[in-house]
């Protein structure tokens, strides 16, 4: 086969900086050195390709798949967008992974000791596969806003933790998704690591009444951009690898 | 005016609960606990069986117990998305002593851009609590002397000490081969990490 193309360089002004001292835990995980930067190599043009059989049915739906019993408590919402690339082209058949806290604002984790109370039906995990124009859907229900140590006490506005893989190692990415009209958004230390107001706002889902479920679930819409593969003109490819 | 493309949705920290969506049974969940995305053979995966392990070290030396791993390699001859092979693999630092490890094969060698053969190697994304976009590097083997003084990337990186950084060290544990590939985020031992 033919070398896939190359990506687009990642515009890291763009990204938060690995070192943003007003999230203080950032200050001892940052690396200080320059990153290598380099052509990527077929380890970075490929990735692993997953498959519909690893899913199951309630995969992504959070509403019920942790149900002991009955639904998980909260608003309940639907959360849907597409997974494009800087090109704007779909990108179909990826996997996208969901994390978030309860109504409460309280995360099923061994490790979360926020007074808030737990809801048995809720595990606040979720996964689906981008279909052949990119789109993903999944159920769950509003998040809380929760307290974190940081100026002391700190509040993350509500927040979905997403996880994609894209068709290649070199456009993983893993964000986080905040609701419209969120007065946390502009005070959250995490949120102001991303230095741009135009790159904060992708983090944004907009309320979109025209998916909502009548008598049933409020709808987001988040849209996710990928690198994109640069286009090779004139370039030495290696043939036949 | 330069052409404009879309912009690539920023990144934010995985955070310290990343487990609930990316390793859910450590996280504590009863969904998908029989899941081992650690462990990347099965019996009919060709290719010599290792153990990768080590630890993530924080500026302090502090083992950061809320790492997760990925790897992506290629399968015994070189191929990516070689079949019945995923190539691909996850791991959280255990909670109590930050260790992560994963069983997998000695990849085969693949090539640069430009034809010439790369050492084989692992790619490899760290991510944490603290790290606000994912931090890519690269694991090569310390026994592969002579195809790691021909790799390309290791040779692109000036400073040679550095170099190490990137080379896992092999030790024997009984019958089984282990890696030790520590990774440190910041200091004087800092990993050397990519742009790729």
């Amino acid at each position: 086969m033919a070398s896939p193309a190359p990506f687009i360089r990642r515009d890291r002004l763009w990204h938060p900086p690995q070192f943003a001292p007003g999230y203080k835990t950032s200050v001892l995980r940052s690396p200080r050195r320059a990153l290598l930067s380099l052509e990527a190599a077929l380890g970075e043009l490929s990735g692993p390709k997953f498959g519909h059989d690893m899913l199951a049915h309630d995969d992504n739906d959070l509403i019920r798949n942790h149900m002991v019993s009955g639904e998980a408590v909260g608003e309940r919402i639907i959360v849907h967008g597409r997974v494009v690339d800087e090109n704007a082209r779909p990108v179909p058949g990826t996997l996208l992974e969901v994390w978030q806290a309860n109504a409460g604002g309280k995360y099923r984790h061994v490790n979360d000791h926020y007074k808030a109370a737990d809801d048995p039906n809720f595990g606040g995990c979720g996964r689906c596969i981008t279909d052949a124009d990119g789109h993903y859907y999944f159920r769950t229900i509003r998040p809380g806003p929760y307290p974190w140590r940081n100026n002391g006490s700190d509040w993350r506005p509500a927040h979905i933790h997403v996880s994609v893989f894209g068709e290649a190692f070199a456009q993983r990415l893993v964000t986080q998704m905040y609701f419209e009209g969120d007065p946390l958004i502009p005070l959250c230390p995490i949120v102001n690591t991303i230095p741009t107001l135009a790159a904060r706002n992708m983090l944004i889902a907009q309320l979109d009444m025209g998916a909502m479920v009548p008598f049933d679930s409020l709808a987001y819409r988040f849209d996710i951009v990928l690198r994109g593969r640069r286009q090779a003109f004139f370039e030495n490819r290696t043939e036949g690898l | 005016m330069p052409v404009e493309r879309l912009k690539e949705t920023p990144s934010q920290t995985a955070g310290p609960y990343l487990h609930i969506g990316m390793l859910p049974a450590q996280a504590g969940l009863k969904l998908r606990s029989q899941e081992r995305l650690n462990v990347l053979t099965s019996a009919g995966v060709e290719g010599e069986r290792i153990r990768i392990e080590g630890s993530v070290y924080d500026g302090a030396g502090v083992p950061v117990r809320d790492a997760q791993i990925e790897i992506w390699q290629a399968d015994s001859k070189g191929r990516y998305n070689a079949p019945g092979f995923l190539g691909w693999g996850r791991a959280g630092a255990d909670f109590s002593t930050g260790t992560y490890f994963f069983e997998t094969i000695r990849p085969g060698a693949t090539p640069w851009p430009d034809g010439r053969m790369q050492a084989p190697h692992l790619s490899l994304l760290v991510f944490a609590r603290g790290i606000n976009l994912h931090l890519h590097t690269r694991l090569y083997f310390d026994d592969e002397g002579d195809a790691n003084t021909a790799d390309p990337l290791l040779n692109a990186i000036e400073l040679a000490p550095l170099r190490q950084t990137l080379v896992a060290r092999r030790e024997m544990r009984g019958q089984q081969i282990v890696f030790r590939f520590d990774i440190h985020l910041q200091g004087e031992k800092e990993t050397v990490f990519l742009d790729m």
